[in-house]
């Protein structure tokens, strides 16, 4: 196998603001060429950090303190700003969480589209407009040329996050980090979102890592994923390994506390408390060996 | 765009630009002819009203009418460069402290609190002191003054704006923060700067007819809704309508300008335009 196109080594993050405490310790990840990777985990749990991080997104109060961000052979974390804009929107590009926050309420659909497609494609306005209508229509949405004329309040959820998957993919970036993108959408759009996302990735090869705290999400669309606790990768494995037999007494916990159908009566209870004492014990521990930290 | 509030205010404004560009052909009369003979004769259809003086004439015998009309001229033009040039330097010092925000912002934000904390009245006529009477002092002071209104809410704006995750996802395309700034977010405080920027004409309007009220805006022979409001104010007993006429064309004109702003400010945003 080649080398992976995303590799995470030990990335550790601080939060400044609430007394230096760990947000990420020593996260390591790969994302292969073609792959779609989960990473799940509770709020809280790092995730959006991570993919903050990859995208030079940091807010001002997250610090990196140590770790790298491998992609194609350069650390993301070492480049200038101009270097890292110039990789964003070309190479890597962002499925963001909230379609309806995600879109600009003053701009038209078609600039917004057509503004990657000229700076990073270097088409002329009148080709990056004909290949945004094309990529509507790959998005299955039927009348491209209106859809292009809207505002996005014109639009529904589903609609928009479809946009915003066409906008993402027909950058045609290597990597498309996918921010929770169906956590804002109800339970039957969420599915066809899910399955455009894996057949774009399919169809352009392109690797995704697909953030969400949603295991029933990541076991549809994920080849490989990651569970994050606390900053803390839990366990890490082929979706059907881990999902079958989860090794990890929080993964186990997290998928329990899934609702299931056909037994309504299970499901809710939330994680037993001798599990989070193992875990807050495990964090622990790896604090005091590893990051030589004061427990928080 | 159908919004009746700027079908009417904005037609009314129109109306007085091309009537002040067109002034020496509106106007009846020679707005600086004097004839003492003629002198506070009523406007049409009151006893013993002149044929020839619509709106009636002032204590010097010249035509009300024609002076408002020539009035319209320096109004408007401190109206439209006056605010203009507000907005666009308290817009850009705003643009740039809500975005670039750290140091920036601090300086700035400093600098418009300072500012603000200094009376404008003593500060207009400090500044009409050391440059002098006429249209370019009562512009100046206008600007002067009337910046920081600008650069408080474009900031405040800005700075909202720049936290919408519109801004983010444009900056994980790998924009440059020009880019941004300008595509992203100047559409979005466009609504609220022509709101700002009209209700500032209205302002404006009124300033200096106070500062030609006191003749600190431009020399006495040039005819001003404010110097007429002056003049008129002395002999009101006997010519009502010396004081009414001017005072009425700067009420409309204010209050056009307002309407106007605010129904603009609806019909130029997308999402309320709806």
């Amino acid at each position: 196998m080649s080398a992976p196109r995303l590799a995470i080594e030990a990335l550790s993050a601080i939060s400044l603001r609430d007394g230096n405490r760990p947000i990420l310790r020593r996260v390591s990840l790969t994302v292969d060429t073609g792959e779609v990777h989960g990473l799940v985990g509770e709020s809280g749990a790092g995730k959006s950090t991570i993919a903050k991080a990859i995208l030079g997104i940091i807010p001002s109060q997250v610090k990196v303190t140590d770790g790298r961000i491998g992609f194609e052979g350069r650390d993301l974390l070492a480049l200038s700003p101009r270097d890292l804009r110039a990789v964003l929107g070309r190479d890597i590009a962002l499925v963001p969480q909230d379609p309806s926050t995600a879109l600009n309420p003053s701009r038209r659909i078609d600039a917004q589209m057509t503004d990657g497609l000229r700076l990073k494609r270097g088409l002329s306005a009148k080709q990056a407009r004909l290949r945004a209508g094309a990529l509507l229509e790959e998005v299955q949405i039927r009348d491209p040329e209106r859809v292009l004329d809207s505002y996005p309040h014109q639009l529904s959820g589903g609609m928009r996050q479809r946009v915003l998957i066409a906008a993402a993919f027909g950058l045609e970036p290597k990597l498309v980090i996918a921010d929770e993108p169906t956590t804002a959408l109800d339970v039957t759009v969420q599915k066809q979102i899910l399955r455009l996302i894996r057949s774009l990735q399919e169809r352009h090869g392109t690797s995704v890592l697909f953030v969400s705290h949603d295991f029933g999400v990541v076991a549809k669309i994920c080849d490989r994923l990651t569970v994050l606790y606390m900053g803390k990768v839990m366990e890490q494995g082929s979706t059907a390994d881990v999902l079958a037999a989860p090794r990890h007494p929080y993964t186990k916990a997290l998928l329990a506390a899934n609702p299931r159908y056909d037994r309504p009566d299970t499901g809710l209870e939330p994680t037993p408390p001798e599990v989070i004492a193992a875990l807050r014990a495990e964090i622990a521990a790896f604090d005091a060996s590893v990051m030589g930290c004061r427990d928080g | 765009m159908r919004d009746p509030k700027v079908v009417c205010a904005g037609g009314f404004i129109l109306l007085l630009i091309v009537v002040a560009i067109a002034a020496p052909l509106v106007a009846p009369k020679d707005p600086l002819a004097q004839n003492l003979l003629m002198a506070t004769t009523p406007p049409a259809g009151f006893p013993g009203a002149e044929p020839g003086s619509l709106l009636g004439t002032d204590g010097l015998g010249r035509d009300v009418l024609s002076r408002v009309i020539f009035g319209a001229r320096v109004s408007l033009t401190v109206a439209f460069v006056a605010a203009g040039l507000a907005c666009l330097i308290g817009s850009l010092l705003g643009l740039l402290a809500g975005f670039l925000g750290e140091l920036v912002d601090a300086l700035i934000s400093r600098l418009v609190d300072v500012w603000m904390a200094f009376p404008p009245v003593l500060l207009s006529i400090l500044l009409i002191a050391v440059i002098g009477t006429g249209l370019h002092s009562v512009i100046a002071a206008i600007v002067v003054i009337d910046w920081t209104r600008f650069c408080r809410v474009v900031r405040t704006e800005t700075k909202s704006q720049a936290q919408m995750d519109y801004v983010v996802a444009a900056r994980t395309i790998g924009f440059s923060r020009p880019a941004i700034l300008f595509r992203e977010i100047l559409p979005n405080i466009v609504p609220v700067l022509i709101a700002l920027l009209t209700l500032e004409m209205g302002i404006a309007v009124v300033v200096e007819a106070i500062l030609s009220f006191v003749g600190l805006s431009v020399s006495s022979d040039t005819p001003t809704w404010g110097g007429m409001i002056a003049e008129g104010r002395q002999i009101v007993h006997e010519a009502w309508w010396v004081l009414a006429v001017p005072l009425v064309a700067l009420f409309a004109t204010v209050v056009a300008f307002n309407q106007l702003g605010d129904g603009l400010a609806r019909s130029l945003d997308p999402v309320l335009r709806r």
